[in-house]
């Protein structure tokens, strides 16, 4: 049975200040309702005024995604009664958004492989967010709800997609997508708590769409549609049928729940914003348009022609643009292929492990460092492990990559000192020297295991087996 | 002319109590708006086009500065319940 997904995406714009008020955004781990005034707490008589800096950010998201940017937009109200939208109405976009149709590449890796496909977008917009509502509880334990409304009015880009998404996976693949676009265009900050949410319609041939709201999170977004699917394939498994309706994804639980709303489309009575006025945003077009950087899909082309490295490792260099910068910064000092295998295999795994950012690691370990320490690496100074166990340290303690070799003698020892080991691992294991000499390949294994403990893990193992080879059969 | 129910509807999403009274008064006044609506649909409009705005002026936006916001004790002042710095409103499901 086919799936069809599309996306609402809701993403919040990284400027100074609100979208209709000069409130500041720096909301996030402040005080409830200390980031308010009278425009975006819906007080009487205030009025709302247009943040430049917002609608290019948006024209230049829909250029991003190759979108149409209209000539001229226009802000509507859309009406509908909630503890946390303060006016009774939230200032949106209707039928003259800032842009139409566009598309976005991601790389689906589904059984067949990774096969390139496309996602066409519908259409871009502008829109206030809302207040938080927290409640004590669940929603539907809690007894009543606090409202805060410091993200009242915060400006938010809406990404429109059409139903072509396949499954909960390519979901998640396109999300990622388009937070590196956003995040590339530096409009957007993905790791900002609320910064991304997500509205999903999906439905099963055969069957009516069901609209899942209120999905908070990258994760959320598969865990949610794999739930919806199955609630549907139950329903039409027994006969029954998915009725067409909005339901609400409890994160906590991992399901998703019927809003039982009486409210329908044409309820929300929209109507053109009369405090606004129409804006003509065709003069910002070619300006925005210089600002845009080079985006993943160039730059992953380039990396892989410039540098030689795997499509792998472009992949996984550029779908964060600190992490490709970093990698930029570090190949053009370092050999490009060796520095693709420590910042995509092991650094992005540290990282990944201690759940920390590229762009919070690069305050740690800075591209010279890693420099650096490839240097150590590629003139035997030290060892794999003696490099991984700098990263590590300057990750959890900072520091410097010179003073923690010093510090934790990590520095590789020269062959006199390997030699040394290997005497002493010789005398203390005679036995296994004598199943060597009777042919059994383990046992030079289990040598070279006690000259690298010997030597605390600074010696290159390849150097030690050779030598070791060479010792016995003398 | 306009339907109870629909009266009704309208008094439901404005999240509006409305006695019988009330619903037969809006019934009556509502309604004569619609009417005049009606002779305002008999002009041909067809070579008009649509107005979005009644000023003639666009393009009114301003710079991204942020200002000082109000005190949270301001914020409150009108909030009939809150607990902590919230405000605090019945749970709508």
């Amino acid at each position: 049975m086919d799936v069809k997904i599309g996306l609402e995406c809701h993403a919040q714009l990284l400027t100074k200040s609100k979208l209709f008020c000069p409130c500041s955004t720096d909301y996030h781990n402040a005080e409830p309702n200390t980031h308010v005034c009278a425009t975006c707490l819906g007080l009487p008589g205030a009025l709302p005024a247009v943040n430049r800096r917002a609608l290019r950010y948006g024209i230049k998201i829909a250029l991003a995604l190759g979108c149409t940017v209209q000539p001229e937009t226009i802000f509507y109200r859309k009406n509908y009664y909630y503890p946390d939208l303060p006016r009774g109405f939230q200032i949106t976009q209707y039928d003259f958004p800032i842009a139409f149709s566009g598309l976005v590449r991601i790389e689906s890796d589904g059984d067949d492989g990774g096969k390139e496909r496309e996602i066409r977008i519908t259409r871009v917009h502008m829109e206030e967010d809302p207040g938080r509502l927290v409640y004590k509880g669940t929603i539907d334990t809690a007894t009543y709800a606090l409202v805060d409304y410091n993200r009242s009015g915060m400006p938010l880009v809406e990404i429109v997609t059409e139903p072509d998404l396949k499954s909960p996976k390519e979901a998640r693949i396109f999300l990622g997508k388009l937070r590196s676009i956003l995040e590339y265009l530096d409009v957007f900050d993905g790791n900002l708590e609320g910064a991304m949410r997500v509205d999903a319609n999906i439905s099963i041939e055969g069957g009516e769409r069901a609209e899942v709201k209120n999905i908070s999170s990258f994760k959320g977004v598969e865990k949610a549609l794999y739930f919806e699917i199955t609630r549907q394939r139950n329903l039409l498994r027994r006969g029954l049928t998915v009725q067409q309706e909005t339901r609400h994804y409890d994160e906590v639980r991992g399901i998703t729940l019927s809003m039982r709303t009486k409210e329908f489309e044409h309820d929300y009575r929209y109507f053109p914003e009369p405090d606004l006025v129409p804006i003509r945003i065709a003069k910002y077009i070619e300006e925005v348009r210089r600002e845009i950087p080079e985006l993943p899909d160039e730059k992953k082309l380039r990396f892989i022609k410039r540098y030689s490295i795997t499509r792998e490792h472009a992949n996984s260099l550029t779908f964060d643009i600190h992490t490709a910068d970093f990698y930029e910064d570090v190949a053009s000092k370092r050999d490009p292929k060796l520095s693709a295998t420590w910042i995509a295999d092991v650094l992005k795994g540290e990282l990944n492990y201690r759940s920390i950012s590229m762009r919070e690691a690069s305050t740690r370990i800075s591209p010279d460092d890693f420099v650096t320490i490839l240097t150590y690496l590629k003139t035997g100074v030290i060892t794999d492990r003696g490099a991984t166990e700098i990263i590590r340290e300057m990750l959890d303690h900072g520091g410097k990559p010179e003073e923690i070799m010093e510090k934790k003698g990590l520095g590789s020892i020269g062959s006199e000192a390997i030699e040394t080991a290997i005497e002493a691992v010789i005398k203390e294991n005679e036995s296994a020297v004598q199943d060597y000499h009777a042919g059994k390949k383990e046992a030079l294994n289990f040598l070279v295991g006690q000259v690298m403990k010997h030597t605390r893990g600074r010696a290159e193992p390849k150097e030690v087996r050779t030598m070791l080879k060479e010792k016995m059969e003398r | 002319m306009i339907r109870k129910e629909e009266i009704e509807h309208i008094g439901w999403l404005a999240r509006l109590k409305l006695s019988e009274e009330e619903k037969e008064l809006f019934e009556q006044q509502l309604s004569s708006i619609l009417d005049y609506f009606a002779v305002l649909d008999e002009l041909d409009t067809t070579d008009v086009k649509p107005t979005y705005h009644v000023i003639g002026i666009t393009d009114v936006v301003r710079k991204d500065e942020p200002k000082e916001a109000l005190e949270q004790s301001e914020v409150l002042r009108n909030a009939p319940k809150k607990e902590k710095g919230y405000i605090k409103s019945p749970r709508i499901l």
